[in-house]
Order: C-alpha cells, then sequence, then structure tokens
C-alpha cells in the first residue's frame, strides 16, 4: 500500500466569552492587583469565585476581598514548560488557598527548583506588568516567607500587618470601566491523515483521474470514497475509474463573494454525477453563462497548471441526459 | 438501603475493540472503527439494519475538525435513517444512554461505539481546552500536571509514595501481557519525571483506538449470548469543575455512583478501573472500598491502552467478556472523564448463576 498522506494543519479560535457579574468583578479586580473571593451562605470564602455555590447550587454574589499571598495546598513540577504556560522556565503547578480564602486557586509557581517547593509553603501572587482583566494578570506565585495576613483562626475576612505587596483594601467588586468579556485565545497543532481511501483519491487526482470505490454489498461506486459504504456499513476496497464527464443533477447559483475568493458572482455551484459513480460530487460550472445551467447538462472537468483538482467543470456540447438516468441521484 | 431497580433486565452482549497503537495514521476514523463494528455484530450475529439504536461517543478536539463524528457514521449503514444519537464523551456515557433508551422500551437491542485518534493532536494540549475557560484553560495546564497535582496531595496525605504508584504500574502492565490488545505490555521503564511526582510509567501510552459494544434487553439478550452480562445498575456523577474546591485525595463522585448502581451490595470478584495515571487506581481503590480480594484491571486497564473516549467503554466491555468467558459473576466497571477524577461513572454487571 502506498503511503498515506499526511499534512499539518493549525487549528486557531479566539473565543470571545460574556463574564457574568462575580467573573466580571474577578476578572477586574486583577487589573487592580485585588484578588476576590465570593462568599457562600455558610460562610466560606471561595477563589477564584464562581456564580454558583458547588454544593447546593445557589446563586452567589457576595464578593469579598482576600489576600495576594496564600499558602500551597499541592504542587506539581514542570521541568519542560509547554508552549503557552505561563513561565518558560522550569516552575511548579500549585493549588494555593490564599489567606482568607477556603478553596484553592491554580496557577504556575516560579522557583529555583523542585527542591524549593514543598506542601504548605507560603507564597504571594507575582503581578504582570501588563494587566488586561485575565487571569494572566497573575503572572505567577513566588515563595513568600511572611505569615498570613488574615487576622483571625475562623477564615474571615483579611485584616493583616501591611505589607508592600498591597493589603486587603475591603474592596467590594465595585470597579470603574469593568471589564465585561475576554478574548480567550487558542491554537492547537494537527497533523492530518485522510486515510486509506482518501489517500488513493487523492493521489490519482494527481494524474487527473477521478478514482471512487464499490462497495462489495450493493455495488454502488462512492467518490471521493471514505473507505465504507455508508448504506450497507461495511468496508468498500475496490477501485473503480469514474468520469471524467458527468451530468449536473442539482445546483445552486452564488451571488455573494466569498472573502478571499477569486471567482466573479454570480457562478452557478453544482452537483456533478461523474459516469460510473453512485453519488454526485460537487464543483463550480464555468464556460456557460451562470442562468444557462441546467439539471442534466453534460459537464467535463477544466484543469489548470499544476492544479491538484479541477478548477471547475465545463459543458461538452453532448445532448442533455435524459432525467431518468440520474433522478436517484438528486 | 433499598434501591429502584431497573424495569428491564439489559445486559452487554457482544464487545470488540481494537488493537491499541500509537498511531493509526493510515486509516481514517471509519477505516479504524469498522472492523471493530463488524466484529461485534458477528458475535451475536446481527446485521446493522437489526440495531434498534446506535449510540456513540468522540471528540471533536482530537481530530482538530467539527462534526467529526458524522463521518464515522458510514461505518454504521446510516442510510437509510437509523436511530442514532451521539455524545461528546468516552463511550461508556454512550453506554448509558444506549441503556435509558433500551429501558424505555423503544429499542431492544443497541450498539455503542466509540473512538479516538490521539495521534493527530498534541493531547496533553488539547486536553488543556476542556477546562474552565475563563481561569484555567488560559494557563495551558496540561493532563499529566493535572493529575501529578493529585498524586502529590496523595504523596502528602500518606495515601500512596513513588514505589507504590510503580507498584501499581509494573501490575498493570505485567497483567496486559496476556491482553493482545494493548499498547504496552511487560517490563516498561518507570523512567524520568513527566511532571513530578509522576513518571512516565505513571502515565497512560497517547494511543489510537475503538471499541464497541452490543446490549441487548431480556429474553433478546439470551437469544444472542450464552452467558449475558446483566448491567444490574449504572450511574454516573460529577464534581466541582474548580479543582481547589475539590478534596483531590478522594472521589466522592465515584463512590456516590457505586452506591447508586448498587456496587456496595455484594462484593465483587472483578473490577475494570478507568485510571489513566497509577495516582488514580488509588484514589478509585479507596472511594470503591475495594480491598485486595478484588481482581483489579487484569486487562492491563487505562495504563496498557488508553485510546481518549474509548478506553471508559472498554472497562465495561473487559468486565463484560469476563462474564460472557464465565471468568467473573459479579464485575465492576468504572469510567471517568474530566480533569483529576472529574466525572465517574460505575456499572454492575452479572452473570446468571451456575
Amino acid at each position: 500500500m502506498p503511503e498515506v498522506l499526511k499534512a499539518s494543519f493549525a487549528v486557531e479560535f479566539p473565543f470571545t466569552r460574556s463574564l457574568g457579574p462575580v467573573q466580571s468583578a474577578f476578572l477586574t479586580g486583577l487589573r487592580e492587583r485585588v484578588v476576590l473571593g465570593v462568599r457562600t451562605s455558610d460562610g466560606r470564602t471561595l477563589v477564584p469565585p464562581v456564580e454558583y455555590d458547588p454544593v447546593t447550587a445557589e446563586e452567589i454574589r457576595d464578593l469579598v476581598e482576600v489576600a495576594p499571598t496564600g499558602t500551597v495546598t499541592t504542587w506539581a513540577w514542570n521541568h519542560t514548560p509547554r508552549r503557552d504556560q505561563p513561565l518558560d522556565t522550569p516552575f511548579a503547578w500549585a493549588l494555593v488557598r490564599l489567606d482568607g480564602a477556603d478553596t484553592a486557586l491554580l496557577h504556575a509557581l516560579d522557583a529555583p527548583g523542585p527542591d524549593a517547593v514543598h506542601t504548605g509553603m507560603r507564597v504571594r501572587v507575582r503581578w504582570a506588568e501588563e494587566r488586561t482583566g485575565a487571569i494572566t494578570d497573575i503572572a505567577c506565585f513566588e515563595p513568600y516567607d511572611g505569615g498570613p495576613d488574615d487576622g483571625g483562626p475562623d477564615g474571615g475576612g483579611p485584616a493583616g500587618p501591611a505589607d508592600h505587596e498591597g493589603l486587603p483594601r475591603g474592596a467590594t467588586g465595585e470597579f470603574e470601566d469593568p471589564i465585561t468579556g475576554i478574548v480567550a485565545r487558542a491554537r492547537l497543532d494537527y497533523t492530518y491523515s485522510p486515510g486509506r481511501a482518501q489517500t488513493a483519491y487523492i493521489n490519482a487526482l494527481a494524474d487527473r483521474r477521478n478514482v471512487g470505490e464499490r462497495c462489495p454489498s450493493c455495488r454502488k461506486v462512492y467518490v471521493p470514497p471514505r473507505g465504507a459504504c455508508p448504506t450497507c456499513g461495511v468496508a468498500t476496497s475496490e477501485q473503480v475509474e469514474v468520469g471524467p464527464r458527468g451530468t449536473v443533477t442539482t445546483f445552486c447559483i452564488v451571488n455573494i463573494k466569498a472573502k478571499n475568493l477569486d471567482i466573479e458572482v454570480p457562478y452557478v455551484y453544482a452537483h456533478i454525477a461523474l459516469d460510473g459513480a453512485d453519488l454526485a460530487l460537487h464543483g463550480r460550472i464555468g464556460g456557460i453563462p451562470y442562468d444557462q445551467v441546467r439539471m442534466g447538462l453534460r459537464v467535463e472537468p477544466v484543469w489548470t497548471e499544476r492544479a491538484r483538482y479541477p478548477d471547475h467543470y465545463r459543458p461538452t456540447g453532448e445532448p442533455d441526459a435524459d432525467y431518468d438516468t440520474y433522478k436517484e441521484l438528486v | 438501603m433499598t434501591r429502584d431497580l431497573p424495569v428491564r433486565d439489559i445486559a452487554v452482549v457482544a464487545f470488540a475493540q481494537t488493537d491499541h497503537r500509537r498511531t493509526s495514521e493510515e486509516l481514517s476514523e471509519v477505516e479504524m472503527l469498522m472492523p471493530v463494528l463488524h466484529r461485534v455484530l458477528a458475535q451475536t450475529g446481527l446485521k446493522t439494519a437489526d440495531i434498534g439504536f446506535t449510540c456513540s461517543g468522540s471528540s471533536d478536539y482530537l481530530a482538530g475538525r467539527a462534526f467529526s463524528f458524522t463521518l464515522a457514521l458510514d461505518g454504521v449503514g446510516a442510510w437509510p435513517p437509523i436511530s442514532e444519537s451521539h455524545v461528546e464523551m468516552d463511550g461508556a456515557w454512550a453506554l448509558y444512554e444506549a441503556w435509558t433508551k433500551l429501558l424505555t422500551g423503544d429499542a431492544d437491542t443497541a450498539l455503542v461505539y466509540s473512538y479516538g485518534k490521539s495521534s493527530p493532536g498534541p493531547l496533553r494540549d488539547v486536553l488543556t481546552r476542556q477546562l474552565d475557560p475563563y481561569y484555567v484553560a488560559p494557563l495551558w495546564p496540561d493532563s499529566v500536571a493535572l493529575a501529578a497535582l493529585q498524586a502529590q496531595a496523595l504523596v502528602d496525605a500518606g495515601d500512596t509514595d513513588e514505589p507504590a504508584l510503580a507498584a501499581v504500574a509494573a501490575r498493570s502492565r505485567t497483567d496486559a501481557t496476556l491482553n493482545s490488545h494493548a499498547q504496552l505490555r511487560g517490563s516498561v521503564p518507570q523512567g524520568e519525571y513527566v511532571v513530578r511526582p509522576l513518571r512516565t510509567g505513571d502515565c497512560p501510552p497517547i494511543g489510537d483506538g475503538a471499541a464497541a459494544v452490543i446490549l441487548a434487553a431480556g429474553e433478546r439478550a439470551r437469544e444472542l449470548c450464552d452467558r449475558p452480562a446483566w448491567i444490574r445498575g449504572i450511574d454516573h456523577r460529577i464534581e466541582a469543575h474548580g479543582l481547589g474546591v475539590r478534596d483531590l485525595t478522594d472521589s466522592p463522585s465515584t463512590r456516590l455512583a457505586a452506591e447508586k448502581a448498587g456496587a456496595f451490595e455484594r462484593p465483587v470478584d472483578t473490577a475494570e478501573l478507568h485510571a489513566p495515571f497509577t495516582s488514580q487506581e488509588v484514589v478509585l481503590r479507596k472511594a470503591l472500598k475495594l480491598d485486595g480480594g478484588v481482581r483489579v484491571n487484569l486487562s492491563g486497564g487505562a495504563l496498557a491502552a488508553n485510546p481518549v473516549m474509548a478506553a471508559g467503554l472498554i472497562r465495561i466491555g473487559e468486565a463484560a467478556a469476563r462474564i460472557h468467558r464465565g471468568e467473573s459473576d459479579r464485575a465492576l466497571a468504572h469510567a471517568t472523564s474530566g480533569p483529576c477524577l472529574q466525572q465517574n461513572l460505575v456499572a454492575v454487571l452479572e452473570g446468571d448463576p451456575r
């Protein structure tokens, strides 16, 4: 079997996400170097804050400021940072319970090595220089040798001694110019392989041939082949050359120009049943005014220099095909 | 404790899986899946047209392509139209949906399949896209890093240590020598740290694979299988998505699902646990109260083959196949999804008394 084709591709998506009141306050707070938690009805403070109590599902909105200092509750040493992670030098992932909070926040901890990290160690926020209202406004955590800033053993409101990092100032989540949304960018890189059947199809196209596959059960010829008969659910393997000529089974007239498309509108996009195929594929129709394209029109592919697939199909000049010859393929 | 028992007896009557491999790039997803579908149908003599309901599990993020599952439908003969559904989750959850469909009486047989090709993309990064998109995903904590946080929490709690984790890895891969489908078998070096405290050996192999089972109700199950694996109970539960809200050393959702599935009513003799990381087996054994008398992951488990989206369904299939072969009378099967065992499904399977 010839080697299957492979190609790399990237999927990128800049998801634009709306924030609810709690998330908006938390992320705006980070921009202002303030960490907010949310108080549940039983008195716990959740950091990072959520809009619904994870235990009772009750809506919660009572925002309270917590300290930018805290304690590591668990950690993991990451000696080979991956793309897009907070630090590009070895660091620890850590869950940090900030002073005044009852739950832990996940972030990176910048430390010289795994021997410098332990559960229970004291850390503080290192703020990013440029802050936009995102979790990455916390650049990372860093070791900190001070004690808890919160005043009492009840995990209540933070009220400790002053610190150059800035104390909780009793912020309540009211900020000027609050952010209401974030853009979460992501990119994933893949290597795509179309598999055996489609590799054979694409390789044949390089020789300007159309190769379909016949179902061993119902004998239908599928093009492009995907290696399976969708009616019988069995593998197809017998290769069958189809076309190059075919019949327009149905079509539409495109009036809106796609971005970066070098084709004048209006143009016709059609389903074309290649001779010998039991499934229509689609292609553009050229070489004929758009308003003269019709069902039953006989067409042939037009190849351009070095193209890997037909640029378009044009009329062959043959008489139109009789409807009965292609009605099963419409 | 009393429990409402299902209104209809439903059993796993057939199970098939691929040989799981690091890459199957020479095959499209449907090409990889189809032999498995044919094998599971052949076990029962059913044809696709005989199946009352079809349900599948897969993930577009593995393929990097929207609606990728629709292409796989070619493999089940979806034309003329069939009664079909899909979950963007492990196939164990597709099985749950099929089970409820059979309970309604709308169908007597169901085909459940799932597949995942992890080879096209960077799996550790791909899985970050299932995390909270506001507070966590922008930091790109990969799947091994999150499991490592859980492992360290277990070490700190005194629940395990690195030699104990290495023993879990060694036992799993030794057991997998008897599983011809497994990707990693026999002696595998524990290796270097991937994300400390987890070493290569503590992590599952990354690979491609597929699995399928057939469910049948009542007498239909007895016609299709000599010894059906009756689903005596099945339940799934989820925990808070905030990792810092959870006690990572415990799995209350697994325990609750097991309780609702009736797992604690009588001892099981076999357990197939979906624990991709060695440390997660420690958590699950504790949550499920499994003692040394229960045979755990004789297939090698997810440490021997972890085709994402199929590995949970395979646990149910492996447990059922043991009952089919008369090697188990009462088995527990577990599937997980999400970071650090966030979502858990437990099924209890039984063979007829002998």
